[in-house]
């Protein structure tokens, strides 16, 4: 359901402006012999540039995980400019800081939209800034690539999801510890805010559509750094799977309190299941205290094909070689290719129609492997299972066969 | 709540829930220490006791590489240089802090809440460009991992040990410098009667630089320990504050019995209800209580008996 986007009427001085400077943008442009109908929309396309905008935490709490998708989309825009640029102009990006701050994202992006005129944006990490930017992109007609895996739920004709939705993470690592581990009985633990409970929710009924029993349920403030209750009623309860899905600085405490308590997941009784380590946070976990538990993702830094070994190698060569790779990182270098794609797809810049020519844009050398836009706006993409080593990457012990088709509302589950 | 469970288990919760409860008394009390000293003795609301605890855990991160890269076979009692060292960075940072701004504001409670909150977001922009937005993990000694078997259920990890024990002897270690030397003394001759201390020839604006240096000193060790148990980044500092102040406040600002009495107090009844509860529940009824309690007792569970 790709609604069609709030348009506005410009006046009839907004519109006659508009004519004279695209009169004389058009002038300039056929003496240069250069397509004329690209610049259609007033964004802030030149013969020769093209801008986009980044918008992430650079400073503030979020700063940890952000980093690395400021880094994935600068590398993958140097990538794209050094092999010709996108319809022969060049990538110039504006970047701005959502400092952890959601009312600063939408200002920002309001900012990127209406004064720079940016033709597409890369950014966001946490569902509340994309809940706080999503009304202005939908008012301003931008166009956002969001890059973390969330909690679904939500679609919109301005938003390009490029990490997975709930159930592509979810239901494939349920299905993979009961056909493989043979796992009853589940814990569910996460930080208290809206993604888990949305995971955890649609973990819930996925186990109890298997005939499968949650034995326990539990959500810690952010930030919470005290586990030993929660991991006593563990041990009590025996369960098969610890599912987590904690986040940030409490992962550190969680696991490291984890295996103080003598649970050694190498033992695998239980299993920890996470949807939310990556080899990001294990830099912060150590990796002697998270070796042995299993991640539900889709990308994992030491995944074997090709454009991964290269993408790799370039992220390596361009950031640092002590950096690591995680999921999200992966899935915001996707966003300006997928951009790029569909801007020559559709011979223009013009966000209409780059949302137009957006479903069915494949890209046969993301890191992940192949990727489809959906006409959902979200990714179908395999989910892996890895497990965690001492070294801090993953050791991928499953793929999904098939790409999974992105369902981001699924029935019965909301 | 209690039916789901056998009295046998329910004898192990309450075993595994005093211990979890514990080493939360023992964290509180490392929190706030330095908290109580600085806040306690001298009115001075410090905004930035987490980043001085923080600093601390950066410190032991380097120690710890270190270690690892110079002298690997030393590195189970690398712990111990760090926090001396963490002593030390945290305690220098503390005197030069005093030096350049708390001295001047001594007689503006309030304005040094806003100044060391200043110091506080530049301290964690600092921390932010020397060793990166991203979290750093520490490495534990072997010795410290892992945990003694006491029944099948009950087991007793070795770092909530160690943390205990270290506060125990901080605690010890304050106490006896407080009530026990000729500087203590001092320190408490200065909070009480500032005029006439420096009158009787106290030098009160040392007193006041060495309490304010062995506040933020202590701080500097907790976060040491807590590189144990918790994450280090540049805001993890954040973490810690409230939950310190509420300690203090609640225990009665001067004292010191009151600071471990109500860190006490807090950790168990949050453990407890923890097992049975949700862990946000814990939390509301916790402050709930705190609430409380405060608003029967607004001088908080100890106070000194000054006459006014």
């Amino acid at each position: 359901m790709v609604t069609d986007s709030r348009k506005h009427t410009p006046g009839p001085s907004r519109r006659l402006l508009k004519s004279l400077a695209g009169l004389t943008a058009g002038l300039a442009m056929s003496a240069f012999g250069v397509a004329q109908e690209v610049n259609t929309t007033g964004l802030a396309v030149t013969e020769d540039t093209v801008k986009v905008g980044i918008l992430h935490s650079v400073t503030g709490t979020m700063a940890i995980s952000e980093t690395g998708s400021v880094q994935a989309e600068k590398l993958a825009i140097e990538q794209i400019n050094a092999s010709g640029g996108v319809l022969g102009r060049q990538i110039e990006y504006i970047q701005e800081d959502g400092a952890s701050d959601w009312p600063t994202f939408a200002e920002k992006s309001r900012k990127l939209l209406r004064q720079d005129n940016v033709a597409a944006v890369f950014g966001c990490w946490t569902s509340a800034s994309r809940k706080a930017v999503l009304p202005v992109f939908e008012q301003y007609n931008g166009m956002l690539y969001y890059p973390t895996f969330y909690e679904g739920l939500e679609q919109s004709p301005n938003v390009i999801y490029t990490g997975q939705e709930a159930t592509q993470q979810i239901l494939a690592g349920i299905d993979w510890v009961v056909d493989a581990k043979d796992a009853k009985t589940f814990y569910l633990l996460g930080s208290d805010y809206i993604w888990p409970r949305t995971s955890n929710k649609i973990a819930r009924k996925h186990i109890d559509k298997l005939g499968l029993k949650v034995v326990g349920e539990e959500y810690y403030p952010l930030g919470h750094t005290q586990f030993n209750s929660v991991i006593n009623k563990i041990k009590l309860r025996k369960p098969d799977v610890i599912f987590a899905s904690v986040v940030g600085g409490s992962n550190v405490a969680f696991y490291k309190q984890l295996k103080a308590a003598g649970i050694d997941m190498t033992e695998e009784s239980p299993l920890v299941l996470t949807i939310s380590v990556t080899e990001d946070e294990i830099l912060g976990i150590g990796g002697e205290n998270v070796e042995g538990a299993y991640a539900s993702m889709k990308y994992f830094q030491s995944l074997p094909n090709e454009n991964n070994q290269a993408f790799v190698k370039a992220f390596k060569e361009r950031w640092g070689d002590d950096i690591v790779i995680g999921d999200v990182t992966q899935a915001a270098y996707l966003g300006p290719w997928l951009w790029k794609a569909a801007v020559e797809k559709a011979g223009s810049f013009d966000v209409d129609k780059v949302r137009e020519a957006s479903p069915g844009i494949e890209l046969t050398t993301a890191p992940e492997g192949y990727v489809k836009i959906h006409p959902n706006h979200h990714l179908w993409s395999k989910t892996r299972i890895g497990r965690a080593k001492v070294d801090g990457q993953y050791e991928i012990v499953y793929e999904t066969d098939e790409l999974i088709e992105p369902d981001p509302f699924p029935e019965g589950y909301q | 709540m209690f039916s789901d469970y056998s009295s046998a288990e329910l004898m192990s919760i309450f075993a595994m829930q005093g211990f979890a409860g514990l080493t939360l008394f023992s964290v509180f009390v490392l929190m706030a220490l330095g908290l109580a000293i600085i806040f306690g003795q001298m009115g001075v609301i410090n905004m930035a006791h987490g980043e001085f605890m923080i600093l601390g855990a950066y410190i032991t991160y380097l120690t710890s590489n270190l270690f690892s890269q110079w002298i690997p076979d030393w590195y189970g009692s690398y712990f111990f240089v760090a926090m001396a060292l963490a002593f030390l960075a945290a305690a220098l940072l503390g005197m030069l802090v005093e030096w350049l701004m708390i001295r001047h504001l001594y007689h503006r409670p309030l304005d040094t809440l806003l100044a060391t909150w200043g110091l506080s977001l530049i301290l964690q922009q600092s921390y932010r460009s020397i060793f990166g937005a991203r979290e750093v993990g520490v490495t534990m000694p072997d010795w410290m991992m892992g945990s003694y078997p006491i029944t099948d259920l009950v087991e007793v990890p070795i770092n909530g040990l160690f943390v205990m024990c270290l506060s125990l002897g901080i605690t010890l270690v304050v106490a006896a410098l407080m009530y026990r030397s000729r500087w203590g003394i001092q320190v408490r001759a200065v909070v009480q009667n500032r005029p006439m201390a420096g009158a009787v020839g106290i030098n009160t604006q040392k007193v006041d630089r060495m309490t304010f240096a062995l506040g933020c000193g202590i701080a500097g060790i907790a976060g040491s320990a807590f590189t144990m148990i918790g994450s280090t980044g540049p805001t993890s500092g954040q973490l810690y504050i409230v939950d310190t102040f509420l300690v203090v406040v609640f225990g009665g600002a001067a004292s010191l019995l009151g600071t471990v009495a109500s860190a006490f107090t807090i950790s168990q009844a949050q453990s407890t209800m923890e097992f049975f509860l949700s862990g946000s529940m814990a939390k509301v009824l916790t402050l709930l209580f705190v609430v409380g309690i405060l608003m029967v007792r607004p001088q908080g569970l100890f106070s000194l008996k000054v006459r006014r």
